[in-house]
């Protein structure tokens, strides 16, 4: 028992009953049901099927993992036995189900999702007795096979689940890749790889062997790669990230075309929240303060940007886009300034609520009848015209896509020159340990008034043009909510780094956009990333360098203090 | 503790204040003229002018009265937290309305079946019971799941957890019950009102502020009284020493959220009764925050105060609008409740983060 790898028959029993939780949660909550519109290999697996594979699957490895000094045989038996438990809380559910619709309780009006579409969806269709005989059978052979993957030597197993991985995401996608092969090479070409909205499974297995074939190639051959290239000269090192330097910028000004409006719309979105991100990383990942109400700067900027071009009754000017920008980023700014003066003596979690209190006033205002007059309450402000340049009227998904383009390098060179600036240093040192910086000599009320304003600043260019995009603005964009996903795209990419807020902002705003099911479950899946990033992973999915190594100290601090 | 040998006070009218001002506090004492004279000017305003009379002063103070006691039950869930895991526990909000969406079925049941009309109290103890079973439950896994392997982290670690963890519940429950708005049934006893005083008062509000008084004394002397809460009171004083004395400190933290988690469910049913219009996922959000403001309004980590923040805040907000907002000239100022309400949450944390009642957070907090 006390023996850290051998497990007891209790902790077997847990393993299987939280994978069967698992699965009884996501049905209930109509998740299974919603996911299993998007296939992923046509008429082979579906992503809600995913949902009901990979639990069973996670707990035979666990299960096997756990119990690998207790020799195989035990490995074997714990794995499948782990499938098998995982199986008896869904089998139970879907009894149940039926068992309350057979005595006429209507289990729905409360569990909404507790439908007959789950019981079909757990037993595939085939009915009570032999459908619950497959799932049992199906969940104990995935434990069983959770186990032998545990078995495989670590780099097979890496390559199994990598190549895994990859036909999952490109199934995932599959809507998109179809439309952007038809931008590419015609309609035919969609055709031949996916059918309805899944991939085919030739091309599937095509894609699993050509991706874990590159990864395993790259297990075996890698280091060497890489020694090679830490050997070669200066100048060929230099030409080598000039050239992938070249061909991303030469890729991002030809994404437009290769992926299509509706693709370039989302790619808009994002570029919108690496915007916000990127200020709100000034904030919270440089100088260490939570601000839990940037939205405040992007409605700021979006509605200095509404009243000042608006053609409609509720225009001051109707000034020009280009003259606006600098003042609507000036107006957010200034709003930004003052803000952060009351808030200047506080810390950590109180700071945090009460930059949260200032985004609700700001949002409950702009919905008031009393401020309507001005900015129009709950109508907004209507008729916001689009930017000119010369003759070219940026209106489409595209145009737009180069505008918000332009607007995240002249932030990515701010943020990276800033990044590495002695204000960055001062940002840094203030985050760690605020009263030590104090002491040595950083004045630390103006660092942070700098952090507020800087950061805001790149808030209100977002929603400037976000105004001017749309066309018309209205009080309920800019709820807690903008701040939360901008939040949550900076812890999962990893404070303080930007490659890792690019990286978040694809993930947490362009995937749900792109899945359309998703948008139900988008603050869940947040939240549950939230939690478990904190949990396992506080550095986030690409930290910067200096995080890593503080966060990895602390852990050994906190594990030398134990 | 040692470190309390702090020099004396420097009071407004002590000789180097002033020397000692920066332009921070220039700032922010300008602030805090500004605010003063607001409330007094709109105040006087109203008053003068006569718009309302007592009878609807009274009514105000009553709703708010009825009001605040709810947000004193959640404040007590945030206050116990934060007096012994100085977190605060962002997701309580989402507790609070676990229970009392959980508990709508029920009622919903009881009302269907006749227990409500032949048996009224103990079909609402019924409700009580289901909601703050399933709040605890939901407040216990979210420590054991979310808090525990925290404890010690970075302080914006945890909060920053409870953020995730307040979206994930809201969400979790959009699933299960579904979006919309569910209304618990009226219960026939608490209807109308009654004459005290030559005011009309609803019986309601009484009831709500009656129940939720019988709850804080409830908590109040398993507080002072039982060795539980003896021990509560050692654990928030300082861990180390409370271990070392023999407490265990994860059985006292888990019977604190289950204590945060009992009160907040009650006060999700007593929020059904008295406005039933209304149960759903995001129920809990905004009480919650407004309840947190209650609990630093009172001095967070001291129970009495989480319950005088609560009533205060409650009366403010229900007073505020037509007091202040109406004589300051903003019209449909009860649209702007809430801002009263984010604006005291504010002024709060920046002017008073000790509170009415609290004290010792101030060396904590640093």
């Amino acid at each position: 028992m006390n023996h850290t790898s051998s497990l007891s028959w209790r902790s077997l029993l847990n393993i299987g009953l939280l994978a069967g939780l698992a699965i009884v949660y996501t049905g209930l909550i109509g998740m299974i049901q919603v996911f299993s519109e998007r296939g992923i290999i046509a008429g082979v697996l579906t992503m809600g099927q995913i949902m009901i594979f990979l639990p069973p699957l996670v707990a035979g490895y666990m299960a096997a993992r756990r119990s690998r000094e207790q020799g195989a045989g035990r490995m074997i038996l714990n794995a499948g036995l782990a499938g098998l438990i995982a199986a008896v809380l869904p089998v139970i559910l879907v009894l149940l189900i039926r068992q309350l619709d057979v005595m006429g309780v209507d289990i729905r009006s409360m569990f909404v999702n507790a439908s007959k579409a789950l019981i079909d969806h757990l037993t595939f269709e085939r009915g009570i007795g032999p459908g619950l005989a497959m799932l049992v059978g199906f969940m104990t052979a995935l434990g069983l096979a959770g186990g032998a993957l545990m078995a495989l030597p670590e780099r097979i197993r890496q390559t199994l689940i990598t190549g895994t991985t990859w036909v999952i995401g490109i199934g995932l996608l599959s809507e998109f890749m179809i439309q952007i092969l038809r931008n590419l090479f015609g309609n035919q070409a969609g055709r031949s790889i996916f059918q309805a909205g899944a991939l085919k499974p030739i091309p599937a297995l095509i894609i699993f062997i050509v991706t874990a074939g590159i990864y395993y190639f790259w297990q075996l051959q890698g280091a060497n790669i890489r020694a090679r290239y830490a050997r070669s000269g200066e100048g060929t090192k230099q030409t080598f990230q000039r050239t992938s330097v070249g061909l991303l910028g030469i890729l991002l000004l030809m994404l437009p075309w290769i992926v299509g409006t509706f693709l370039s719309e989302v790619l808009a979105n994002v570029g919108l929240y690496v915007l916000m991100a990127l200020g709100l990383n000034i904030a919270v990942g440089l100088a260490g303060l939570l601000d839990l109400g940037y939205v405040t700067n992007f409605a700021v900027g979006a509605y200095v940007m509404g009243a000042l071009t608006s053609t409609g009754p509720l225009g001051l000017a109707e000034l020009n886009f280009w003259i606006v920008l600098p003042i609507s980023v000036l107006a957010a700014m200034t709003t930004g300034f003052l803000l952060a003066l009351p808030v200047l003596r506080m810390r950590g979690d109180y700071l945090a609520i009460a930059t949260l209190g200032f985004g609700e006033i700001i949002r409950l205002l702009a919905l008031s009848d009393w401020l309507a007059p001005y900015i129009g309450g709950a109508q907004g402000i209507l008729f916001i015209p689009k930017p000119h340049i010369g003759s070219l009227t940026i209106d489409t998904p595209e145009t737009f896509y180069y505008l918000i383009l332009a607007a995240c390098f002249i932030m990515l060179f701010i943020s990276i020159r800033l990044n590495n600036s002695r204000t960055g240093r001062q940002w840094m040192a203030m985050r760690e340990d605020e009263d030590a910086a104090g002491a040595m000599g950083i004045d630390t009320t103006l660092a942070k008034l700098l952090a507020f304003t800087l950061s805001a600043a790149s808030g209100g260019l977002a929603g400037a043009i976000f105004a001017s995009k749309l066309g018309a603005i209205f009080p309920h964009s800019f709820s807690l909510l903008i701040s939360i996903n901008v939040l949550s795209i900076i812890i999962v990419g990893g404070m303080g780094s930007i490659p890792g807020i690019v990286v978040g902002a694809l993930a947490l705003i362009g995937l749900p956009e792109l899945l359309r099911e998703f948008s139900d479950y988008r603050l869940l899946l947040y939240g549950a990333l939230l939690i478990i990033m904190m949990l396992v992973r506080p550095e986030g999915l690409w930290p910067s360098a200096v995080r890593r190594r503080e966060l990895q100290s602390d852990a050994a601090e906190a594990a030398a203090a134990d | 503790m040692a470190a309390s040998a702090k020099p004396a006070r420097t009071g407004f009218l002590s000789k180097d204040y002033f020397e000692r001002m920066t332009w921070v506090d220039w700032v922010l004492n300008a602030l805090r003229v500004l605010i003063l004279a607001l409330v007094i000017i709109g105040a006087t305003n109203t008053l003068l002018s006569g718009k309302y009379t007592l009878a609807q002063w009274v009514s105000l103070i009553m709703s708010g009265l009825a009001q605040g006691s709810i947000y004193a039950l959640i404040a007590l869930g945030y206050t116990l937290v934060y007096g012994i895991l100085l977190m605060i526990n962002f997701a309580h909000g989402e507790v609070y309305m676990a229970g009392a969406f959980t508990a709508y079925f029920i009622a919903d049941w009881t009302a269907k079946s006749g227990l409500l009309a032949s048996a009224p109290v103990i079909a609402v103890l019924i409700w009580v019971i289901v909601a703050a079973l399933v709040s605890m439950g939901v407040a216990v896994l979210l420590e054991r799941v979310a808090y525990r392997p925290l404890r010690g982290a970075p302080r914006l670690v945890p909060l920053i957890t409870a953020i995730g963890a307040s979206f994930f519940l809201q969400y979790t429950f959009r699933g299960l019950y579904g979006t919309g708005f569910k209304s618990y049934p009226a219960v026939p006893i608490i209807q109308g009102s009654v004459a005290i005083g030559g005011f009309n008062i609803l019986i309601a509000q009484l009831v709500v502020f009656f129940s939720a008084l019988v709850l804080m004394l409830a908590l109040y002397w398993l507080i002072e009284r039982t060795k539980m809460g003896k021990a509560m009171r050692a654990v928030s004083e300082d861990k180390e020493v409370s271990r070392l004395m023999g407490i265990d400190i994860d059985r006292v933290i888990v019977f604190t959220f289950l204590l945060g988690g009992a009160l907040a469910g009650a006060a999700g049913v007593i929020n059904g009764l008295y406005r039933p219009q209304g149960v759903n996922f995001f129920m809990g959000f905004f009480p919650g925050i407004k309840a947190f403001t209650a609990a630093v309004l009172g001095g967070i980590g001291s129970v009495p105060g989480a319950m005088l923040g609560g009533i205060f805040l409650g009366i403010i907000e229900s007073v505020g609008p037509s007091l202040i907002l109406d004589g300051l000239g903003i019209n449909s100022a009860n649209q702007l409740k809430d801002v009263i309400a984010f604006t005291m949450l504010v002024f709060v944390l920046i002017f008073r983060p000790q509170g009415i009642l609290g004290e010792r957070l101030k060396e904590k907090k640093a």
